[in-house]
């Protein structure tokens, strides 16, 4: 293993909010160059704040936080790993708050320093990609639940990320939207983590997914999605079929 | 929640650079506001009245709109013809009415309604968020411009969170009385709203730091004053001047 694969290197990270249970328990946990993460776990299990965690937004009482090689302490270094790492926060209304969809796809490409023509220009692209050209002038509360998601998609892939994290990117969309982000992240060569509780969209997105429960991710328990069509009842918790 | 009715529209006023409207709509509304005479009141009406026109606007809507101040000001034409010192114009059982106060009422009602018709006309024709660079532009304080932008982002968040909550009361049979029950209910629905603005506004902060937030804020829009708003400019400062010279009885 080179470690300069090594781009998430969490050790024995704890995190708690108000100080009695932890939500994060000694935690540890690497992401390689390449590596398509799924993190299933239930509701409350800690997997939005790991997230929040990597990108710096959270402090851990104990552990070590290395990305890209360097170990990360304050926000001086979360700063510089942020160009490199989007997140798609869960509430895309956290996401958008921008008057309108250009200048919010673009808000990003202007704070890494680019000109207001070049940002435009990302800005344009990134959404004629994601299929969602003629957004541009549109107001951002105004769109449908669907709409804001994959624009805030679009707000994270057009700082050109080289590790993107996604908080239930799929949650609240119908059967379309759903199997077009699910394609639009298929056709994405970057390392990533996300995090659904639609094993269909992660069998197809990632390939190999990791449950949490009480603070932990359970490597041992590591999912190998696979696929088969059937339908029963609870089909879509995790469970394994005998071979 | 707040609609903008009238931003979009493709009339000369719509056309112009926003800038220049906004100088424009606060010149204008102050030298009205100042003036006392109605030599120069009525006027500043019909140049208010040209402004709509020359916008294109429904006016319908800009009428609807006028009712809810001039709701206001009724209210204003019951109370100060009485209460004013002056010459007996008329009375109305034991009351009062004296030609001063109609003369305020009057005065009140007309600067009311023209800066009211010119802020529709000039301002209420730009979006928000243009508007919001523009203030910028003139060098308005980022700070003051970003409170602007990010409340009207928001109002309209914190706005479905509240009949979210409303309707969570409501479907559980809340029906608001006079009782502490329902005095109750509202504060927590108050205190819950703020609770939750707070978070949100939290979570925000952190969203924009994830996309290289620095505490800069950078804008996309540039605006180009071009000939017609300098003609438009010229015309509406020498109006101004005109009503400047009505008021203060100033000849050449
Ligand atoms: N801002 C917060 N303040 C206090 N506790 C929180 C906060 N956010 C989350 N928690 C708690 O932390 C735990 C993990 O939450 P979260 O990471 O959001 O879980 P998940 O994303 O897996 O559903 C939950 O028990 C939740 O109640
Ligand atoms: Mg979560």
């Amino acid at each position: 293993m080179e470690s300069n694969n090594l781009i998430i290197n969490l050790k024995d990270i704890s995190f708690s909010y108000s100080g009695d249970k932890p939500v994060l328990d000694n935690l540890s946990f690497q992401l390689l160059r390449g590596d398509r993460i799924g993190l299933v776990g239930p509701n409350g299990s800690g997997k939005t704040t790991l997230l929040h965690v990597i990108m710096g937004l959270l402090r851990p009482l104990s552990g070590t936080i290395e990305l890209f090689g360097k170990t990360a302490h304050e926000e001086k270094d979360f700063r510089a790993i942020r160009k490199k790492i989007g997140l798609l926060f869960q509430d895309p209304d956290d996401q958008l708050f921008s008057p309108t969809v250009l200048e919010d796809v673009a808000f990003g490409p202007l704070n890494l320093g680019k000109s207001p023509e070049e940002a435009r220009d990302i800005a344009s692209q990134t959404l004629v990609g994601l299929d969602l050209s003629g957004f541009e002038n549109r107001i951002t509360y105004k769109l449908s639940g669907g709409e804001k998601k994959l624009v805030s998609l679009a707000t994270v892939l057009a700082m050109d990320p080289e590790v993107l994290l996604l908080d239930e990117p799929t949650n609240g969309l119908d059967d379309e939207t759903e199997e077009k982000i699910t394609d639009i992240l298929k056709g994405l060569s970057l390392s990533c983590i996300f995090i659904s509780h639609n094993l269909d969209f992660l069998f197809e997105t990632t390939n190999r997914v990791y449950a949490m429960a009480d603070g932990k991710i359970l490597l041992d328990e590591t999912l190998v999605p696979h696929s088969h069509v059937h339908t029963h009842r609870f089909g879509r918790l995790p469970h394994e079929h005998k071979p | 929640m707040i609609e903008e009715q009238f931003s979009i529209g493709d009339s000369f006023v719509h056309n112009l650079d926003p800038r220049v409207k906004i100088i424009v709509a606060i010149i204008f509304s102050v030298v009205v506001a100042v003036s006392t005479s109605f030599s120069a009141l009525l006027p500043a009406l019909v140049v208010a009245v040209i402004l709509i026109l020359l916008a294109k606007l429904p006016v319908g809507k800009v009428f609807y709109r006028l009712l809810f101040v001039n709701g206001l000001i009724l209210f204003l034409w019951f109370l100060l013809p009485f209460t004013f010192q002056g010459d007996a114009l008329f009375t109305v059982g034991p009351l009062v009415g004296t030609k001063e106060g109609v003369l305020y009422v009057s005065q009140i009602t007309f600067k009311s309604n023209t800066i009211l018709l010119a802020m529709i006309a000039l301002l209420a024709t730009i979006p928000i968020s243009t508007l919001g660079h523009a203030m910028r532009q003139l060098y308005v304080p980022d700070k003051a411009v970003h409170l602007f932008l990010f409340t009207y982002r928001y109002i309209h968040v914190i706005f479905q969170e509240y009949q979210r909550l409303v309707n969570a009361m409501r479907i559980r049979g809340f029906i608001p009385k006079t009782n502490i029950h329902t005095y109750k209910s509202y504060a927590y629905l108050v205190g819950i709203l703020l609770v939750r603005s707070y978070d949100r506004a939290e979570r925000i902060h952190k969203a924009m730091l994830c996309r290289g937030f620095t505490g800069r804020y950078y804008t996309l829009s540039r605006f180009s004053v071009r000939t017609r708003d300098l003609v438009y400019l010229t015309v509406m400062l020498a109006a101004i001047l005109g009503l400047v010279m009505l008021q203060w009885r100033v000849t050449i």
